[in-house]
């Protein structure tokens, strides 16, 4: 057994960073912060898992990791292209300016 | 091990540091510089977990791929300073700080519940972070969840075409 941090901190580090991600979500009125804050919340998750794969010896949290990523970055392609076209169309990224459905 | 402490200590002072300048800047390439060596920060911390191939490959596609496609958004939309931050938002943001520091309690209430966790890792873990014992998995028991990430990932570049494109002909 190798002697190494208590999980507790890698958990506890996590959760600070996934509730920061949140506060930045619920807070910033620029979507690409926005996207930026769940890019954060994703770190955070995979922290845990990472961390989780390490103290019990399993490789599926890595893999697991690594789907989250590749979903990731497929996310973040997907939403700046969205972020572009309605820039175009309203010239504004912040949020509470894209209101076209309100009725 | 007293090492490992003092790098994971600092390396987690910063990847919090990092994380909140990234929430609380007005300025969005601020907000992506901070990103970015929050992102070389947890690639420490991977490091100190024994996670080798998840470090790398967390700094080629974040901080490589990730972050480089945002930072051209921001030059693309030449976004400036965020003006009305101050005055608009101090109701709700204290409302969401408020939100954040109980959804913190709670989680780690509900961890130190559960006894607190070990402090040893098993021997194995020197494997399981290697690309080797990565791929094994990766294309033995996960295959499936592999080809349907390549499919994910093809939808992603087909949609971001269309999505950003100027006029559809």
């Amino acid at each position: 057994m190798l002697d190494t941090i208590p999980i507790g901190y890698y958990l506890g580090l996590s959760a600070l960073l996934f509730t920061i991600g949140t506060i930045g979500v619920l807070t910033r009125r620029n979507a690409i912060i926005i996207f930026m804050s769940i890019e954060l919340m994703l770190n955070a998750v995979n922290l845990t898992l990472v961390s989780f794969a390490s103290f019990m010896g399993d490789t599926a949290g890595q893999v697991f990791v690594f789907f989250v990523m590749a979903v990731a970055a497929a996310e973040a392609a997907v939403g700046l292209a969205i972020v572009l076209a309605i820039f175009r169309k309203k010239q504004t990224v912040y949020v509470d300016q894209i209101n076209i459905l309100k009725w | 091990m007293a090492t490992t402490a003092i790098f994971f200590t600092i390396l987690a002072v910063m990847a919090i540091a990092t994380a909140l300048v990234t929430i609380s800047s007005k300025n969005p390439v601020v907000s992506a510089i901070a990103l970015v060596a929050h992102f070389f920060m947890l690639a420490g911390i991977y490091l100190t977990l024994q996670a080798q191939f998840v470090a790398v490959i967390q700094i080629l596609v974040y901080a490589g791929a990730i972050m480089v496609l945002v930072v051209f958004v921001i030059m693309l939309l030449n976004l400036g300073d965020e003006e009305q931050m101050r005055d608009k938002l101090n109701f709700k943001r204290f409302i969401a700080v408020l939100f954040g520091a109980v959804f913190i309690f709670q989680l780690w209430s509900v961890f130190l519940a559960g006894g607190g966790g070990v402090s040893k890792m098993p021997e194995q873990a020197l494997k399981t972070g290697s690309a080797q014992s990565i791929g094994m998995a990766l294309f033995s028991d996960y295959l499936y969840p592999f080809e349907a990430i390549g499919l994910l990932l093809l939808a992603a570049i087909v949609g971001a075409i269309i999505l950003a494109k100027r006029k559809l002909e």
